[in-house]
């Protein structure tokens, strides 16, 4: 990686040996540089930045405390709220859309003194796993310029591989955090489902959605989540238990954890992928953990629950972008006719889809035989996983089930894309935590992730298991020669 | 190739979600959605009437804040995005009325 860490950043920038200004000219100027390479942001905020990074600087200059995250440059998914900036959710529908309010994680981060410095491109609404469905144009992934970053949340995955900023936060419905991290070799986080407040986050699927961090440490992950975790009365699906220091599970033992290999999620990973697995899995054994294999058969529900669950919520959340209040609107003689030229000019070919998946899905005559159904399959999905937790204290699988694959190669076939899910939606489904850890490189030099998930709000445990494998892990990705090239050195 | 879900069907779909589609598209939708359904037929089959449903992975239900005041967004606020407005109201094209 190029950069420091988010951690040690922000404790140069407290003790004075850097100032906050600068972390934030090089975070832009590496922004401006790589940008028209990578397409990994929408926005880039270098007035408010700036702005912002003075008050850190003067902050300090009077001997105040200016946060856990002082100084740290942050890249917000395009789907999450600040005022000042647009939110675009990577759709014509809301260009040029400015958002009154910021969301939560937005406020909270900024109480810790880290500074917002851009919006990253994703899959329209979030709604892929390539970020190819963004209307503003494919991100690419900084390891291999070919290939897809991964998505839906490719433009913050991407932008914390090239080293532009530390942290970037992203949303997961699916694995949009974490099969996007696992293909560009950074760390990134689904918490249980509640830990973070979502206010101020587009909603896609309601009751999947989860914000979390990219970052290239674990430890920058768990401080993170420390500071983006707890209860919001402005969501009400938020938890009010706290997360606890996760930041200090670092090198704790993990001597006698049990530690399950999913086994349905093995099948139909990549040879090297699984190879990638068994060698972590070693590595864990190597440190005391016991290793099993563990079959959880229910978990090969989830991608046809999820693919139903998904779009039916989309379809319902969706519904509010209709040409009145906000965004896009193509006048017609009527409002009907205003609803349905908007709609159809504002929204990409995917979202369309999966709207339409979901209203067919919750229409008369079929909400029984789909949505309600796949609603009891995520109950039976959450008690295979809860008998498995009676014998192991955490799991392990691939992220996705291949490495970064070529820009357009699934794209014009959708149930290919929605296999790069297989083992990332289960989580999702349950509500449970999971993350993905790079771990080692393909023989093309490709990142592979390994997945940790873990009963719902044991993110300590996750994180116990996250830094030992962190440990062992094998092979930092190289940049992409013209990436590598254009990086301004601080 | 499957059919579970005709170009019709998708037309009568694409009008209840207010999306208005060439027949190109209907027809693309229809075998796409009809092949996501196939892979759904797993879940189809099983027998699980009893089962309860999952809605909140946590089972958060009926949560309520205290009923205290608080600030919301402004007029001016809420309509600063609008596309029109007239008279501090969104303003849109007739309700009622013959389409064009």
């Amino acid at each position: 990686m190029t950069t420091m860490s988010a951690y040690e950043i922000a404790e140069s920038v407290r003790d004075q040996k850097v100032t906050a200004t600068s972390v934030i000219e090089r975070s832009i100027s590496n922004a401006n540089a790589l940008n028209p390479k990578l397409n990994a942001f929408l926005a880039i905020d270098r007035e408010g930045a700036l702005e912002a990074a003075e008050r850190i600087d003067s902050i300090i200059a009077k001997g105040g405390s200016p946060g856990r995250l002082a100084g740290v440059p942050i890249a917000l998914k395009d789907n999450m709220c600040k005022v000042g900036l647009p939110t675009t959710c990577g759709s014509k529908i809301l260009e040029g859309w400015n958002p009154p309010y910021d969301a939560t994680v937005t406020k909270l981060l900024q109480s810790e003194g880290a500074i917002i410095v851009g919006k990253t491109n994703l899959d329209e609404f979030a709604m892929g796993s390539s970020t190819e469905n963004s209307a503003f144009g494919p991100t690419l992934n900084p390891v291999d310029l070919t290939r897809v970053p991964g998505g839906s949340s490719g433009g913050s995955a991407s932008s914390v591989a090239a080293g532009i900023v530390p942290i970037a936060l992203g949303s997961d419905t699916g694995g949009s955090i974490r099969q996007p991290a696992s293909l560009c070799g950074v760390v990134g986080v689904k918490p249980t489902y509640g830990r973070v407040s979502r206010y101020g986050l587009v909603a896609f699927a309601s009751s999947l959605d989860q914000i979390g961090p990219f970052t290239s440490s674990v430890m920058d992950s768990a401080i993170t989540l420390e500071v983006i975790s707890g209860f919001d009365p402005k969501d009400s699906t938020s938890y009010d238990q706290e997360v606890g220091s996760l930041s200090a599970q670092r090198g704790l033992s993990i001597e006698g954890l049990r530690v399950g290999i999913v086994t349905e999620f093995i099948d139909g990973s990549d040879p090297e992928v699984v190879g990638a697995l068994r060698d972590a899995a070693e590595g864990l054994a190597r440190l005391g953990a016991e290793v099993v294999e563990i079959s959880i058969p229910e978990t090969k529900l989830g991608l046809s629950a999820y693919y139903l669950i998904a779009p039916a919520e989309a379809s319902s959340n969706l519904a509010r972008f209709d040409g009145v209040r906000f965004g896009l609107r193509v006048e017609g003689s009527n409002i009907e006719e205003t609803n349905v030229l908007t709609r159809t000019k504002g929204f990409g070919a995917e979202v369309k889809r999966r709207i339409m998946l979901g209203t067919y899905a919750l229409s008369s005559g079929y909400y029984d035989a789909y949505y309600a159904k796949a609603q009891q399959v995520r109950t039976l999905i959450k008690s295979g996983f809860e008998q498995a937790y009676q014998r192991v204290d955490v799991l392990i699988s691939p992220v996705s089930p291949t490495t970064a694959f070529k820009i357009g190669e699934r794209s014009l076939d959708p149930l290919a894309m929605y296999l790069s899910d297989v083992c990332t939606i289960p989580s999702n489904l349950a509500g449970h935590p999971a993350m993905s850890v790079p771990y080692a490189l393909d023989s093309q030099g490709l990142p592979i992730g390994v997945q940790v998930l873990a009963p719902a709000l044991r993110e300590d445990l996750m994180f116990r298991l996250a830094f030992a494998l962190e440990e062992s892990a094998s092979g930092v990705p190289t940049l992409d020669p013209s990436i590598k090239e254009a990086i301004i050195h601080g | 190739m499957s059919s579970r879900i005709s170009p019709k069907e998708v037309a009568h779909v694409a009008m209840l979600a207010r999306l208005s589609l060439t027949d190109e598209e209907a027809e693309l939708y229809a075998s796409q959605l009809s092949s996501v359904l196939d892979h759904a037929s797993d879940i189809e089959s099983l027998d699980i009437h009893d089962l309860e449903v999952t809605a909140h992975p946590l089972g958060l239900t009926n949560r309520t804040r205290m009923d205290i005041v608080v600030a919301g967004l402004s007029q001016r606020e809420a309509l600063s995005q609008a596309p029109d407005e007239a008279q501090g109201m969104f303003s849109v094209p007739p309700v009622l009325g013959e389409p064009s």
